[in-house]
Formats: C-alpha cells, structure tokens, sequence
C-alpha cells in the first residue's frame, strides 16, 4: 500500500522541453515511473528525448490516459500550468515550480477548489512511493519501501530524513514534500489522514518549518484522529525573526510561526518530537520499537 | 520587497488614496525649501525601512522653514535605533517633510495574506497608531476582518462593513468605503504582500489621510513590476544580502562564527539549528540551491568567508541535483582565487559524491571530512572555537 502514486499511476510532465523538465522526466523513467509525455504548448506532435510531446494536457488525458501532472513550467506561468492540469481532470497535479507569485497561486487554488484534482506543492520536491513511481526531483536510490510516512515543507531536509531511515533498515510507504510557499495545495492534515488511513504505513515522520500556522493545525488533527505514532521536527530554531528563510513561507511573522511555538503544540498532541534534526531517524526507529 | 515611506506614498497617491502633501529631502536646506514651500506648521520624517521611529527620534514636528531645516540637520546622518532596527542602526539618509496634520481620531487598516485560508485579508481596527499585534491581544473587538474573495477581490459590502467597524459616518464613511477599495486596487495591481496604514487619521475638517505607509511587495512577483524594482535601496540591506543576491544566492547574515553552505532551504535552517544544538553559532543562512553552478558556488563561498567573524565553515549538502564534484570545483576555484586558510568541515551526500571529495581532499584544502550531519556540526563548532575538529 502506498498513498498517492503507485505502479499504475500516468504522469504528464508539463515543461518537459525545458531544462529540468527533460532531466528529472528521464530520472523519473528510469525509476520506474509511467511518464506517458509531456505538454510544451507550441510544441505538439514532436518528441523530446523519447517522450511524444502535446500542446495541451486534455490531449495527453485523451490520447494516454494520463492521471497525474508533473509541473516544470517557469514562475511566470505555473499557475496557470496548475489551473491546466486540474481543468483537464487530472486527479493529481504535483508541482516542483519554486517562485511563484503568491496572488497567483491565491486565483489557482481556489480554481482547483472547484475540480476534482489534488494540488501537491507548489515548491515541492514531490511524492514519492518507494519501489513503484516516482513523481518529482527527489533522488530516488535513498529510498526503500517500508512501514514510515513522511510529510514535509522542505525538499532536502526529507532526503536527510529518508537516508537516516534507509540507512536504519527502515523503508517508507511514501513520502509526500508539500512545499515551502505561503500557499500551497495539500497541507499536512491532508497527507496525515492519508496516512493514517494507509493499513501498511506503521509511523509517520513529519518535518514542518517556522511560519504560518500548518503545524499547529496539524498537532490540533493528529491529537483527535492519528492512532500512529508521529515524530515531529520544525527546522528554524535560530532562524532571525522577520527574515525569509529561503522558502517564501519560511518567516516568523509579528512574532508568530516560531519554531518553538509549533515543537509545544506537537509536543501537547503526542507528538515525539525531535530537537536535532541528526536525530530523526533514530527517533522513528524507536517508536517503531526496533 | 521593502520601500521607503515617501515611495510608498507616492504609490497611494496614485491609486488615488489621500496622502499629506509633502516632498523628500537629503539635505537639510532641501527640507527648508519644502516646508516653504507647504507653509505653516510641517512634519519632519527619517525615511528608514524600520517602524518605532517616532520613540527614537526620527520624527519631529516643525513650526516652520528655520526650524524644518534645524530638525533635518538632526534626523540626517544619524544612525536611527528602533526595535526593528539592526542594534547598530540605520544611517538616515533622507526625509520625508509634510503638512502637519489636525487629528481627530487615529485608525488603522492593513491588507496581507491570510496563509490558513489561502486568500487575501483586510483588516481595519479603530484603535490607530498603536501595534496591530498589542491591539490583537489587548483589545480583539477592535479589530475587523473582511477576507477577500480569491478571484473577485472585495466587494462593495465588504468595504462597508469596514468602514461601519471603524466607525465612520456620513462623507467620511464614503470617503473611507473608496479608500479601501482603491488601496485593495493598489495591493493586488502591484503584488504588495503587505500595505499597512497606521495611522489612516480622520482630520478635524473631516478628511481621512493616510499620515504613513508600509508596503512590501512579493518578491516572487517583481519580475513583472520593473517601476517597483526601481524604487529598491541597497542601503538599507546587509552588504553582504546585496552581493549574494546579485547571483541568485539566498543568503542571510547573523551573529555567529560558523559559516555555512547548504542546498535546500529546510536542510540550511536544520544546519543552523544542529550547529547551536552543538555550541556553536551559525554565521550565515546560506541555501545555493538545487542546481548551482560552479561560479555560484565560488561566489557564496567567497561571500561567506568575507565575514570576518566566520572562524570555520560546514558545507553540508543531501544532493539530489546538486552534483557534488560541481560543488567541489566551486569551493576549490574560490579558494585558490582568494587565497583562503579557514577550516572547512564537509558532509556530502548526492550525486558523483566520491569525484567531488577525491577532487577536495587533492586541493590541498584544510577539509574534514564528517560522517553524517550531526558529526559535522560537532567538529565545526570545535574548529571555530579551538581551531581543532
């Protein structure tokens, strides 16, 4: 079991005639990953290392059967990459797109409100379900399958995470980076539900960051409806207040989204939580009481 | 994206929200000829990018001309100290002089982003002039909130209920209900991240003026605001934050001695946290991103080790795109380039990592090699302060 992507899932890269797009959707094939394609609007009917190229994600839906997005496509028009993918009845949109415009992504939200699609980032590394798909930029030979969650706002920090765990013999189910931005599509009460309702994942690895509220939400859901055991970092402890830390969202704000602030809520939910972010996969080994 | 007050009212008066009429100066003579040319009593402000200005001294009302340029002479060249402020201060290097205003009643309206609902919020208190925060806490029933609809903005009724909250009456609540519209106008048409008026004062001959102005714009955004770049003061950032950003890199200076070099914005705020967690103090935030070239490598590089206090530095990289012999032909470029004898403490972990450290441990680098995060981060903290890992 796994959540969000597995073996059957169809991927269409959006950008894949860019830089990234074409890298990462090469990596993502060699994993195992199903990429049926890729949209570059202009560019229809060619082929890009191997991959049929459309000019719209309706044709790649029509043609292939696509049921996920993968999003490369520059700040400037992601979102409305986003809005695309979602109109076009894609049940996943997963976007790596880092900078977008915050009014943007308000408008394109609220679009994929209105759809059936999921939106996981935007600024994300993407999902991951260890042995089946791929879905992103996160390297893929750190991961094993295995009974740990994790859910993250930080691309990098997860791969920390997950080698810490591989390297304990401790695989995961699936790994889901929801991004770094003030506003994103799935928030972590989301993927948490998810989790806890996937029988095979036995603990979930949560790594949020100062700013905004998410964590505090997230320790408010785990403490009335997660039954598994939950282990818990916030990076940001000495981060300066009114600074952006790298990600747009990472900032405390009017003394609010310290990282202390949202350790004491998890902590008050059950939460295990972690001081050292060298500590984190130890951690989870003992909880899983191995 | 921050801009001074006087920019930020320029912007309001275009969008045609009521400002007092007043002009900037970086000399003392030029705040003469503009309290002249205003007549009567005028208002003297440093133009800083800190609030708390007034309590330390960087506001003063003026009678006239003799006295504008008497205050001006004060304000400029001084080094502004607020709670907002680097501890060192902030060199004023201009003013902003305007009419004095009569004040009847001070009000606050502020426009953001409300990140737990993922749209847009207004907030309107009729307690002005003080912290939006301490009014928050002290007094919540002063506060009101209209939230904005994600694609169709504020609606008329919105604004009105604001204005009702506030308390105004008659042509001022009409004044007030168009105030609010044109300055949601000028959040969203400029991609401000925040617009705060505090105070929004209602005069005694019954105008509503905007007596100051924040905005900060979306940096993400700035790509399509050309006229909002423009209006950018290099002065007021952290040197070293300027010359990072010239080459994409997201750097920020603190107060410790520990330089750091990290891919990842999660993984270079952990990097910092475990260095504290080891006794020691991180120097910088550095993340150079997923795909950084070699030139940017060797840019951050010499830029965190331009710090003087930086006494050791920790690259630590999990690299999924970063490739780690890139990395290393960065720091190695750096180093003979600049000529630099600091102790560096490396942890790598990503593509062509075995390349990358086979090329450092040839440079003839002072490097330590860590075995994980947590090792690193305890033999740089004791290089920093003994000068042995």
């Amino acid at each position: 079991m796994s959540i969000l992507v597995d073996k059957s899932t169809r991927v269409v890269v959006q950008g894949i005639t860019g830089k990234e797009g074409a890298f990462h959707a090469a990596r993502c094939r060699e994993y195992g990953t199903q990429i049926v394609g890729g949209v570059t609007p202009g560019k229809g009917g060619t082929t890009h290392e191997g991959f049929p190229v459309w000019n719209t994600v309706a044709e790649a839906v029509s043609k292939e059967a696509a049921t996920c997005a993968l999003i490369f496509v520059p700040p400037a028009t992601a979102a409305d990459a986003i809005m695309e993918a979602a109109a076009a009845g894609l049940s996943l949109v997963i976007c790596i797109t880092e900078g977008i415009p915050v009014a943007d992504m308000v408008r394109a939200k609220h679009f994929v409100g209105g759809t059936s699609s999921r939106l996981i980032g935007p600024n994300c590394p993407g999902v991951i379900t260890p042995g089946q798909a791929k879905i992103g930029i996160m390297p893929g030979h750190i991961h094993t399958p295995g009974p740990v969650g994790v859910v993250s706002r930080s691309g990098t920090l997860t791969y920390e995470v997950v080698g810490q765990l591989t390297s304990r013999g401790l695989g995961q189910t699936s790994c889901v980076g929801i991004g770094g931005d003030p506003v994103n599509g799935t928030s972590f009460i989301d993927v948490l539900t998810l989790f806890n309702q996937d029988p095979e994942t036995r603990a979930i690895m949560m790594i949020g960051e100062i700013g905004g509220t998410a964590e505090e939400d997230a320790a408010a859901f785990i403490k009335t409806h997660v039954r598994k055991p939950v282990v818990g970092f916030i990076c940001g402890q000495t981060a300066p207040p009114g600074r952006r830390m790298g990600h747009a969202g990472a900032i405390i704000a009017g003394g609010k989204g310290t990282a202390a602030e949202k350790m004491a809520a998890l902590e008050a939910a059950g939460v295990t939580t972690v001081r050292s972010p060298a500590d984190m996969g130890a951690t989870v080994t003992k909880v899983l009481g191995r | 994206m921050k801009v001074h007050e006087y920019q930020a009212k320029a912007l309001l008066r275009d969008f045609g929200v009521p400002v007092p009429n007043g002009d900037v100066a970086d000399t003392a003579a030029g705040a003469r000829r503009i309290a002249e040319r205003l007549g009567g009593k005028v208002v003297v402000k440093a133009q800083v990018h800190a609030g708390g200005r007034g309590r330390a001294g960087g506001i003063k009302l003026a009678d006239g001309p003799g006295e504008a340029e008497r205050v001006a002479s004060q304000i400029l060249g001084m080094n502004l100290k607020t709670p907002q402020t680097p501890p060192e201060g902030i060199l004023v290097r201009k003013v902003w002089v305007e009419e004095a205003s009569s004040i009847e009643r001070e009000l606050y309206l502020s426009m953001t982003l409300d990140r737990a609902r993922s749209t847009h919020v207004v907030m309107a208190s009729s307690a002005g002039g003080m912290e939006i925060e301490e009014v928050a806490v002290r007094t919540p029933e002063k506060i009101f909130r209209e939230w904005a609809h994600p694609a169709l903005g504020i609606a008329d009724f919105q604004a009105r209920r604001l204005a009702f909250g506030l308390g105004l009456v008659g042509d001022v609540f009409k004044t007030g209900v168009a105030l609010i519209r044109s300055l949601f106008a000028l959040y969203l048409a400029k991609d401000c991240s925040l617009v705060e008026i505090n105070p929004l004062v209602v005069t005694k001959d019954g105008r509503l003026l905007a007596l100051d102005a924040k905005l900060n714009f979306d940096d993400n955004a700035l790509w399509r605001h050309g006229e909002i770049v423009a209006l950018r003061d290099v002065h007021e950032e952290d040197p070293l934050d300027v010359e990072a950003s010239k080459y994409g890199l997201n750097y920020i200076k603190l107060d410790g001695n520990v330089g750091c070099m990290v891919n990842g914005a999660g993984l270079a705020m952990a990097t910092m946290d475990i260095i504290k967690l080891a006794g020691g103090e991180p120097a910088n935030f550095l993340d150079v991103g997923g795909g950084a070239s070699p030139e940017q490598i060797e840019n951050a590089f010499r830029i965190l080790s331009s710090d003087p206090s930086v006494k050791a530095v920790f690259i630590n990289v999990f690299g999924g795109i970063l490739r780690v012999d890139r990395l290393a032909e960065g720091i190695i470029a750096a180093v003979k380039k600049l000529g630099l004898t600091l102790p560096v403490v490396l942890r790598a972990e990503g593509t062509n990592v075995e390349v990358g450290k086979k090329m450092l441990a040839e440079s003839g680098l002072a490097l330590t090699m860590a075995d994980d995060m947590g090792d690193g981060a305890r033999r740089v903290v004791a290089l920093a302060r003994d000068g042995r890992a």
